[in-house]
């Protein structure tokens, strides 16, 4: 579903490398976290699959494109295949609930009666029923998120990104939006998530891969945060590429 | 559903800008009169020109009686001068001149009396005070004069060749001034209100980048996002270009229709038909600015 060849990415001229000829493959319907410091590249992995930057190395596959030759007016094309949703959130403070994910619907032009039965079941799905009147700041965090994925999730994209989706909760409500994307997940939805949450990553047991400067230092099935530990639990990998895909 | 979201978009940008929407409106109304202006002055000359130029003559002034003249040393100019410069103008004029008419003394004199019945500043004149000439209307009066002049000029019984067209000429220079001065303030109008239109737009894509941000992560397409703040700019110019129309047509209306063409009737002026007709270019000109200034300005703040 994702496939990153040899990527290389360099910002600025001369310095060092973001990513250094990395390469990785999430099949479908995998679930992965991607893990490491802050700066070992993270987020310039999910920027280079939505196509936000481009690789000054290497090729990024996404749902069997070649990135790298897609033109830009085809870009809006792929991203409509990939859900995201970050840490901050990124809700219109002045658009309720319904709105918000509504808007995701209208600006690639759905129709209305379309909008009008999508929304309420994505909002039911994510737990947010009967709060499509509320305006975000009327919302807990959680329940904030819970928006946002909604809106990522309403034009049912074959692969989400999530960008510490629980960096800003606490530990009982990033459960929940755990719950949540394993639940997307279940559905078949590729789930790349990068993040900082050692808790979750341990509990959750999923594909953990782990950046360090660039590199991809660890590539490992139902994975732990902390490399220390895998070395406890001596996990095997190789299989783990087949998990989830219901 | 996209043409209701877009509109909507494109009011809560107006109101939400509305200061700098309203600038963009009086900026481009101000340059456009000053185009349209130059543009009615030009149209203006156009009509005096096609009205004017019709009429006019050369004039070839035969010698009269005591003239200080070189040309007239001979004395008055006589029947064969006159014969023989008719034989020239036939012979080297003929694709010049479209009609000749010779003005006798007599003929003067009763023109004369018709104009001042009780003699020119109270001198009681005669005939002989009169002055014989051969008036030419060219074909071409524009390019031809030269030709006639150089043809005539210095002939027996030719005391000097005068060009009517010469009389207007000042006024026309004037008018062309003017509009030189209407169409130089105009681009520096046109620069300003191409900058604000900028600033807006840029302003308006600021305070929306929140949403212009989540629909690029959402897939919209280039044209969805940009769409808004296109339409924003070129509307407020647009509307700015409608009141240019009616500024023109209101001053045309008062200052030419029923002011100068009431006191003085003999030429053609334009009218409010010549300010409709200017209105398309106006309006065009104001979509194509914004436009322009819009495509600059979104390339930059609302890449993809």
């Amino acid at each position: 579903m994702i496939r990153l060849e040899n990527v290389t990415k360099v910002y600025a001229r001369g310095a060092r490398p973001a990513l250094d000829d990395v390469s990785l493959e999430v099949e479908r319907g995998e679930f992965v976290f991607l893990v490491g410091a802050s700066g070992s590249g993270k987020s310039t992995c999910l920027r280079l699959v939505l196509r936000e930057e481009r690789p000054s190395a290497g090729k990024v596959f996404v749902a069997g494109r070649d990135l790298s030759n897609l033109s830009s007016w085809k870009v809006p094309e792929l991203r409509r295949k990939i859900g995201i949703v970050f840490q901050d959130f990124r809700l219109l403070p002045n658009k309720t609930v319904f709105e918000n994910v509504a808007f995701a619907l209208q600006v690639i032009g759905k129709r209305r009666h379309t909008i009008q039965l999508e929304v309420p079941e994505v909002l039911e799905m994510v737990g947010l029923g009967g709060k499509e009147k509320r305006r975000p700041h009327e919302l807990s965090g959680g329940e904030q998120q819970r928006v946002a994925i909604a809106r990522a999730y309403v034009n049912r994209p074959p692969i989400l990104l999530a960008d510490e989706p629980t960096g800003n909760l606490d530990p009982t409500t990033s459960m929940g939006i755990m719950r949540l994307l394993d639940r997307i997940n279940r559905t078949g939805t590729t789930v790349v998530m990068a993040t900082h949450d050692e808790d979750t990553v341990n509990q959750w047991r999923r594909r953990v891969v782990e950046l360090s400067d660039g590199h991809v230092t660890r590539d490992q099935a139902e994975g732990t945060y902390d490399s220390s530990r895998r070395v406890r639990d001596m996990t095997p990998a190789p299989d783990a590429v087949t998990v989830g895909d219901a | 559903m996209r043409a209701q979201f877009i509109l909507g978009e494109i009011g809560s940008g107006l109101r939400r800008n509305l200061s700098m929407t309203i600038s963009v409106i009086l900026v481009t109304f101000v340059s456009l009169t000053f185009v349209g202006a130059a543009a009615l002055i030009q149209m203006q000359i156009g009509k005096l020109k096609d009205d004017w130029y019709d009429r006019v003559e050369v004039t070839v002034y035969l010698c009269p009686n005591d003239s200080p003249a070189p040309t007239c040393a001979a004395g008055e100019a006589t029947e064969d001068d006159i014969a023989g410069l008719q034989t020239v103008i036939d012979d080297e004029l003929g694709e010049q001149v479209e009609r000749v008419y010779v003005e006798s003394k007599a003929d003067a004199f009763a023109a004369f009396q018709e104009r001042f019945p009780d003699g020119y500043m109270s001198v009681p004149l005669t005939e002989d005070d009169m002055q014989a000439s051969i008036r030419l209307k060219l074909v071409d009066p524009e390019t031809d004069y030269v030709v006639v002049s150089d043809v005539l000029t210095g002939r027996p019984g030719v005391e000097s060749v005068e060009d009517q067209r010469a009389i207007f000429e000042p006024l026309f220079l004037a008018l062309n001034r003017a509009s030189l001065i209407a169409a130089g303030l105009a681009g520096v109008m046109l620069l300003a209100a191409v900058l604000l239109i900028t600033t807006t737009i840029r302003l308006s894509a600021f305070s929306r980048r929140r949403e212009t941000s989540i629909m690029r992560l959402v897939g919209a397409s280039n044209v969805f996002i940009q769409l808004p703040f296109l339409l924003e700019g070129a509307i407020a110019a647009v509307i700015g270009a409608l009141f240019a129309v009616g500024g023109l047509y209101v001053g045309v209306q008062y200052l030419v229709t029923d002011w100068l063409a009431q006191s003085v009737s003999w030429v053609a002026y334009v009218d409010g038909t010549d300010v409709l007709f200017v209105a398309p270019a106006l309006i065009g000109i104001a979509f194509v600015l914004a436009a322009i200034s819009s495509v600059v300005t979104l390339r930059r703040y609302t890449r993809i």
